[in-house]
């Protein structure tokens, strides 16, 4: 299982499906705590370069398997676990990830991979400080995402499962058993749970009252100047650019 | 939930049926002798008649060219460069070996995920975590462990191919030069892997001895195997 907070720092996570309007929200959050002066700083789900070169090639051969997938979106956030995420808690940044393991126990185990192993796989992570779960009906999310969207992509509509030879009707299938794996999660880990479909303001208005409370008392690292931090291993970018072709 | 005929959970979500093939391990340390025992094993087998196939660490397609940058970069954490290594093995379990074992290959793996426990326990990575994530393992039917002692082995890589990088452990920063991490290095490996052999039912097979004898020693028990005739110690489950 996922470890108590043992650093200075605090982690605030979102987590819904495709469409969830989770992303705009976190960003909001983003700049209105670097506004009052935290220093805070933004990981991405599946966003380390060095991953991505060997994740873009299978993705692009479509040679995952629920287990190769499961993997290797691990082994993405044990690299910016260990390059960023950890260090900087360490230090006193509120860390805000875009998706973190509960992304993980909702589409792997949807893939049919085995539950608790899946959860072991990420049993080096702490349990967030607040993990935003942005829930919305299934036929809203699947509008918002098809309607906007040119095309799905292969592992994102879930085509991998085979359980519609159709792009859109397969992801929402798929969606809809993340959905339910996320709804058993609320429990487990004591998701905190926003309405997505209410206005972006007041999601936002929601989101910065739960997080002011968090932050009673918190001092963490001062930022007088309310700068980002950007935190990259240049080395590994060039060498992800080299092997990635 | 554990699937038939795996350490843990496998893969739930396939159903592979019957393997009717051999799973054959040969573990044992760096620069011991593997690869070259491997190829003499395989051209006997092929010569009695069984289908072999051969297949070795982090050479899947999937995770190889990642490893390879990864490797040179330096840069990765010990969790992170785990679960590459595991990302990879899980590949060549489930594309590579399962589907020989399916056809009724004899499959000759050089090494498998107990030199992964090993090089993670050194690292510091929680011996319990390793454990669960290989869970996906297939049992194989025979572990063969080629034991060395270190002066062998460094006196087989010295007038070989050299000492390099990973081999002395050198990421570890145990020592200032490639000899001494190499020593404090291979000496914790080899301490592992003693472990692993019990842990495991490993058949341990002297790899002090020249090329011939050693390989003598590895086909008695594959020859056992074949048969049915291993005792219980000399199986893996």
């Amino acid at each position: 299982m996922l470890r108590p907070n043992d650093t200075k720092g605090k982690l605030i996570v979102v987590e819904g499906i495709d469409g969830s309007g989770k992303s705009t929200q976190i960003d909001l959050l983003y700049k209105w705590l670097l506004s009052k002066g935290y220093s805070v700083y933004f990981s991405e789900w599946n966003s380390s370069a060095l991953v991505k070169s060997t994740t873009k090639a299978a993705k692009k051969m479509q040679t995952f398997t629920p287990a190769t997938f499961s993997i290797l979106h691990c082994t993405d956030f044990a690299d910016r676990w260990e390059n960023s995420i950890y260090p900087l808690l360490k230090a006193g940044v509120i860390v805000l990830a875009d998706r973190y393991a509960f992304t993980a126990f909702a589409r792997d185990i949807a893939r049919g991979n085995d539950p608790e192993w899946v959860r072991d796989m990420y049993s080096f992570a702490i349990m967030p400080d607040a993990a935003l779960y942005f829930k919305v009906p299934l036929e809203v999310a699947v509008e918002r995402i098809t309607g906007s969207r040119a095309k799905l992509k292969y592992y994102e509509a879930g085509m991998d499962l085979g359980l519609s030879e159709n792009y859109e009707e397969s992801f929402a299938l798929f969606q809809g058993k993340i959905l339910n794996e996320y709804d058993k999660m609320i429990d487990e880990f004591s998701l905190t749970m926003i309405d997505g479909t209410l206005p972006v303001k007041e999601q936002q208005r929601r989101v910065r009252s739960l997080i002011k409370r968090i932050l009673v008392g918190f001092e963490g690292l001062p930022n007088p100047e309310k700068r980002g931090i950007a935190v990259d291993n240049p080395q590994a970018r060039i060498k992800a650019k080299k092997g990635g072709k | 939930m554990a699937q038939i005929g795996f350490y843990g959970a496998g893969f739930p979500y396939r159903d592979f049926g019957k393997l009717s093939g051999k799973l054959i391990v040969l573990e044992g340390t760096d620069g011991v002798g593997r690869t070259s025992q491997i190829n003499m094993l395989r051209h006997w087998l092929e010569e009695e008649g069984y289908a072999v196939a051969d297949t070795g660490l982090t050479r899947s397609e999937l995770t190889g060219p990642g490893l390879d940058v990864a490797k040179s970069g330096h840069m990765l954490g010990p969790t992170t460069m785990s679960l590459f290594y595991a990302a990879d093995f899980a590949d060549r379990l489930e594309n590579k070996i399962i589907p020989a074992l399916q056809a009724g290959f004899i499959v000759l793996s050089d090494r498998y995920f107990y030199s992964m426990l090993a090089r993670d326990s050194i690292r510091g990575i929680e011996k319990s975590w390793s454990r669960a994530l290989y869970g996906i393992a297939l049992r194989p039917h025979l572990i063969l462990y080629m034991q060395a002692s270190l002066p062998s082995l460094v006196q087989r890589l010295i007038h070989g191919r050299g000492l390099n990088y990973w081999e002395s452990g050198m990421d570890l920063h145990l020592a200032d030069n490639f000899y001494d991490s190499f020593m404090i290095y291979q000496t914790a490996i080899i301490k592992e892997l003693e472990e692993l052999a019990k842990e495991y039912n490993f058949v341990t097979v002297d790899a002090d001895r020249t090329p011939l004898e050693i390989f003598e020693d590895l086909q008695r028990p594959i020859r056992l195997l074949l048969q049915n005739r291993l005792t219980k110690s000399e199986r893996p489950f």
